[in-house]
């Protein structure tokens, strides 16, 4: 199981660049998601006139059922400058797959809870790390895309741009460097320096 | 004494490195040390390098100042959490050893414990972030620390010739941001590529030392051209070993091709960083040759 709990009002805010498509996923019922705070959240964006339009829906995850649900809304998406995703990690690397030029970007932490996991494609793995790096990274989780899970950028290791580790495996850092020089985002490589909280799902676990 | 003073003096810096045996006897390697290493201005021991269990660096570095040279502590990221990480820079502190190579360090995969854990709480750039903590008088928890901080010459590596050089410059560029004072490079064969590479790489206004590999023989090539991250052995300098076996195997055609690719950097980088692996008795012929 797993919860996704709301990113900070700030940070959410700051990521909001211009007009918004937004994407909600209820889908897992094991998911704990934070309905009524994201409700709110965005009525006053709808206020301020930044969304071009919103789908709430479940298992953004299952690709071919999402490809349908988008293009209904496409004239919606094409108005937006970015999408924003209220679901789980894996929910918005989904997206993010589908706009080669469109920001897509994480409203939400995934934390772990024990219990069954629910339905999940294995192509995008989330690591319920609690503090989703989504939006610093293109979309591409470094935690899993990674095999040392490296949050500040590439090692030294990778060969002919496979990893050192699994040459049947791309480099994780690559892949998030060419998909932010595709966004025209490479600013985001030169974010403060990163370092991991291995605090946040005992947190979680005591407040819950 | 600290890299960084020598660079400040405009030197052109030299270093080499040497690995510590899977052991704990060093008298050989300490007098190899000795013989070949003195002139030069710093000494880098390795950090269970290609992730193979050996002799602590840490150890190492305290025996090779013990002796009078002056070492650089490598860190990698890969067996110690934040916590360790931080307690042995004290420990370098308290021994007096003042310069750092601060690593993400290999994978545990490739080494001979290919069942260990590998820990990566840290990596290259917040390691850096955490020796520049350290040095404020506050460890990376916010605590302070008792008495007057650490002060360190903190260096980092960067891949020159990487078929990602731009992702390379990134990071590069992330570690100065987070306190990095000098570069080593990871071993150059293609000059121009490193030119290329330093034209770019100059506007970040830290010295970089050129890394060199003597090239030991035509299987150690094509071993580093298909398995080694960041190296391309052109086939022109293969040919040159093949052309004459005995002189290849004497080393003295490595030695020449390694003091070509010196003197052809030379001007465009403010150091150069020579892992011998094994033949630190080259390395005064190497240096000779190359007009150091």
């Amino acid at each position: 199981m797993l919860i996704t709990q709301l990113k900070s009002k700030e940070t959410i805010a700051s990521l909001v660049n211009g007009k918004v498509f937004i994407i909600n996923c209820q889908g897992c019922k094991e998911v704990s998601f934070p309905e009524k705070e994201a409700a709110e959240f965005q009525k006053k964006l709808s206020a301020e006139g930044k969304v071009t339009g919103i789908i709430t829906t479940d298992y953004i995850c299952n690709p071919e059922n999402m490809k349908l649900r988008l293009s209904y809304h496409q004239a919606e998406i094409d108005a937006a400058d970015m999408i924003l995703v209220f679901s789980c990690g894996v929910g918005v690397q989904t997206i993010a797959e589908y706009f080669e030029d469109k920001k897509v970007c994480a409203a939400c932490d995934t934390y772990p809870l024990p219990g069954f996991q629910g339905v999940t494609p294995l192509e995008y793995k989330c690591d319920q790390c609690g503090e989703c790096y989504l939006n610093l990274t293109g979309g591409i989780c470094p935690i899993t895309a990674c095999s040392k899970s490296l949050v500040n950028g590439q090692c030294g290791g990778s060969k002919n741009g496979k990893c050192e580790v699994d040459s049947e495996m791309e480099c994780g850092w690559e892949r998030i460097y060419r998909r932010l020089a595709q966004l025209g985002r490479l600013d985001l490589i030169k974010c403060p320096t990163q370092i991991r909280n291995y605090a946040t799902d005992a947190e979680v676990s005591e407040t819950k | 004494m600290k890299i960084t003073e020598a660079f400040e003096r405009g030197e052109f810096v030299v270093t080499a490195e040497v690995g510590p045996p899977k052991g704990f006897h060093i008298e050989h390697m300490l007098e190899e040390a000795k013989t070949y290493l003195s002139g030069i201005t710093a000494v880098n021991v390795t950090d269970n390098q290609s992730s193979v269990m050996r002799l602590g660096s840490l150890a190492t570095c305290k025996a090779l100042k013990d002796e009078g040279l002056t070492p650089i502590f490598q860190i990698t990221c890969r067996d110690r959490n934040r916590i360790a990480l931080q307690s042995d820079l004290l420990s370098a502190a308290m021994f007096g050893i003042e310069n750092l190579l601060l690593l993400t360090g290999d994978h545990t995969k490739l080494g001979d414990h290919p069942q260990a854990k590998p820990v990566f709480d840290l990596d290259s750039v917040s390691l850096i972030h955490t020796v520049k903590q350290l040095e404020s008088g506050v460890d990376l928890g916010g605590n302070e620390l008792v008495g007057e901080p650490p002060k360190f010459a903190k260096g980092a590596v960067v891949s020159p010739c990487s078929d990602s050089v731009d992702a390379q410059l990134a990071k590069m560029e992330r570690k100065v941001a987070a306190g990095c004072d000098y570069f080593q490079t990871q071993a150059v064969y293609e000059p121009e590529k490193f030119i290329q590479f330093m034209e770019k790489a100059k506007q970040f206004g830290k010295p970089v030392q050129l890394g060199i590999v003597i090239p030991k023989s035509v299987g150690m090539c094509r071993y580093m051209n298909a398995n080694v991250a960041g190296i391309h052995i052109p086939e022109e300098m293969i040919n040159e070993l093949k052309a004459d076996k005995e002189k290849t195997k004497a080393g003295i055609t490595g030695v020449e091709i390694a003091a070509r690719i010196i003197r052809e950097c030379k001007p465009y980088c403010q150091g150069v960083h020579i892992m011998a692996m094994g033949w630190e008795s080259k390395v005064p012929s190497l240096l000779e040759q190359a007009g150091l």
